[in-house]
């Protein structure tokens, strides 16, 4: 179970203002399957990086199982069971997708395991295994991967940025199963940031942000038919609607 | 009789835990100590002594030539020159290496000078590794000179290494490149301490067709200084790419002076440098993966330089 207890987090802007990002968040993640949405500049994707530790909050505390984290590392938090899909993968020259499947599993694997993380994420794997991590894989291919890492961790929580920025609809039509698989095999909590109706549809929880503040809590049937009602939609069913 | 001390030094540069298959001559401490031919490769001392040729007939294939180095007494100091005549055609794998154990006060160095002449349509993979070991404060030197003539439809593909050890190096390649043929350098160096590394290419594209590659990438740690040097010249329809990339760490320098002459309408020229650190999200993605810092700096190294 995570709780967010009073989190705010504030930065200074360019031209030297404090901006507040994040005010006084409070949240309780003990469902399987959280998604985080709201409009773009609301500070979602900054309270998916304090969870993980690349950001540390103003103010506030984050428990893990009971255990005040606020304080601890990236790395202290990765051992102790969050996982963290970043929504711009980052890229590696001369690190293979295997290396860093092995190094997300924690133990040497064989080829054919590495595979199979692939294969859950619609890759195929023997294409892709010893490839770098670097520019010559598109965006979509990068997301994936990305993906694959969380899931070979396989920690309790396991924390996405947005899976869907970046990706053409035809792949993330078939990226959505991936979640509904998680949904369906997977032990631990996960937490997710997405714009996309077809995730929300498949979350527990929705919690919606806006601002900076948590504007909104409850089961898809309490949150969804508010937020696809015409005024202040955040939510798109489909990508091309958020294109336009 | 070859000791411990070389035993390992061979490992570092040759991966040989015993006499390699194939023609061979290694040299310690100044002197021939083994050596070994065979029907399409001769190996000949030259007439000052100071150095070999190495002859290899045309059509040659799949064999392959070891000539490692070792250095093991302090003070030493020696000039090589082994030159490679490859025939017609031939296609081999030549290992270089040259290891420097140096434990006492004085300087060891080891100047090899290779020379590739490369016949019509032959192929090289050219392996060189260069590693220094030994607490003393002789320090160990090596400045190795590389001579590449490139036939009509030849390859060479040389692959450079040196990434421990070496306190002080000045590499110089210079080649020239007939028509058809193709040059690809792969430069790996890491320098540590007060290390200092510079190289110097000089790739002269002559033939019609021709290609050059020249790819370095380095990581200079500590107060260590690298320069980094190259020069492709375009003098008739042909393609040249040279490119440097380097990491920095600690307070290190590291200076890439990339230089491209076309002196031919179709020359196509590129030039490529890259110096920065580590970056702070590369960092922050294997720590999301559970390594620590360090642990996640080793990996963006040794894959950088993989």
């Amino acid at each position: 179970m995570l709780e967010l207890k009073n989190i705010s987090f504030s930065a200074e802007t360019e031209d030297g203002k404090i901006k507040d990002i994040l005010k006084d968040v409070s949240l309780t993640i003990d469902e399987r399957f959280v998604a985080i949405t709201g409009p773009n500049g609301g500070g979602k994707s900054t309270l998916a990086k304090v969870i993980a530790g690349l950001i540390t909050p103003t103010s506030g505390r984050i428990l893990l199982d009971g255990e005040d984290i606020t304080e601890l590392s990236i790395t202290e938090r990765a051992r102790r069971g969050v996982s963290f899909a970043f929504q711009q993968p980052v890229r590696f020259k001369g690190i293979t997708v295997q290396d860093l499947i092995t190094i997300a599993a924690g133990r040497r694997l064989s080829i054919t395991e590495a595979c199979e993380y692939l294969s859950e994420v619609g890759l195929c794997a023997r294409d892709y295994i010893k490839r770098e991590v670097n520019a010559s894989l598109s965006g979509g291919e990068l997301k994936r991967i990305e993906i694959a890492t969380v899931l070979a961790r396989g920690t309790k929580l396991s924390v996405f940025d947005e899976p869907e920025a970046g990706i053409d609809l035809w792949s993330f039509n078939n990226l959505i199963k991936v979640f509904e698989n998680m949904y369906e095999k997977k032990g631990g909590s996960i937490l997710i940031i997405s714009h996309q109706e077809r995730i929300l549809n498949i979350a527990d929880k929705i919690v919606v942000i806006a601002g900076g503040e948590l504007k909104k809590i409850g089961t898809k049937d309490e949150i969804l038919p508010e937020l696809m009602s015409a005024s202040g939609s955040f939510a798109c069913s489909t990508l091309s609607e958020k294109i336009v | 009789m070859i000791d411990e001390i070389q035993k390992n030094l061979l490992r570092e540069v040759a991966d040989l835990d015993s006499l390699p298959v194939g023609a061979y001559n290694i040299r310690t401490n100044g002197a021939s100590a083994a050596r070994a031919t065979t029907a399409n490769i001769d190996i000949v001392t030259k007439a000052d002594g100071k150095g070999i040729d190495i002859y290899i007939k045309p059509f040659t294939k799949n064999e392959s030539v070891h000539i490692p180095v070792i250095i093991s007494e302090s003070g030493l100091t020696e000039v090589v020159y082994n030159d490679f005549h490859i025939g017609e055609g031939a296609d081999v794998t030549i290992i270089a290496g040259c290891g420097i154990h140096n434990c006492g006060d004085q300087k060891s160095a080891h100047d090899g000078i290779h020379s590739f002449f490369l016949d019509k349509n032959a192929r090289v993979r050219y392996v060189e590794k260069h590693y220094g070991s030994g607490d003393g404060t002789g320090g160990a030197v090596m400045n190795p000179t590389t001579v590449v003539e490139l036939g009509e439809g030849s390859y060479l593909e040389m692959e450079t290494t040196q990434i421990k050890g070496i306190d002080s190096t000045s590499r110089v390649t210079r080649a020239k490149v007939a028509s058809d043929a193709t040059l690809i350098v792969k430069e790996k160096i890491m320098t540590h301490g007060e290390q200092f590394a510079e190289t110097d290419f000089t790739v002269d594209l002559c033939g019609e067709n021709s290609h050059a590659n020249v790819v370095s990438r380095s990581v200079a740690k500590d107060t260590s200084r690298q320069v980094f040097r190259s020069n492709i010249l375009g003098n008739a329809k042909c393609h040249g790419h040279t490119e440097c990339d380097a990491i920095i760490m600690d307070h290190a320098t590291v200076s890439a002076i990339p230089e491209i002459v076309a002196n031919h309408l179709d020359a196509s020229l590129i030039h490529e440098a890259a110096i920065g650190k580590i970056a702070g999200e590369q960092l922050a993605k294997l720590m999301t993966l559970g390594l620590d810092e360090k642990e996640a700096e080793e990996q963006i190294i040794s894959g950088f330089l993989k």
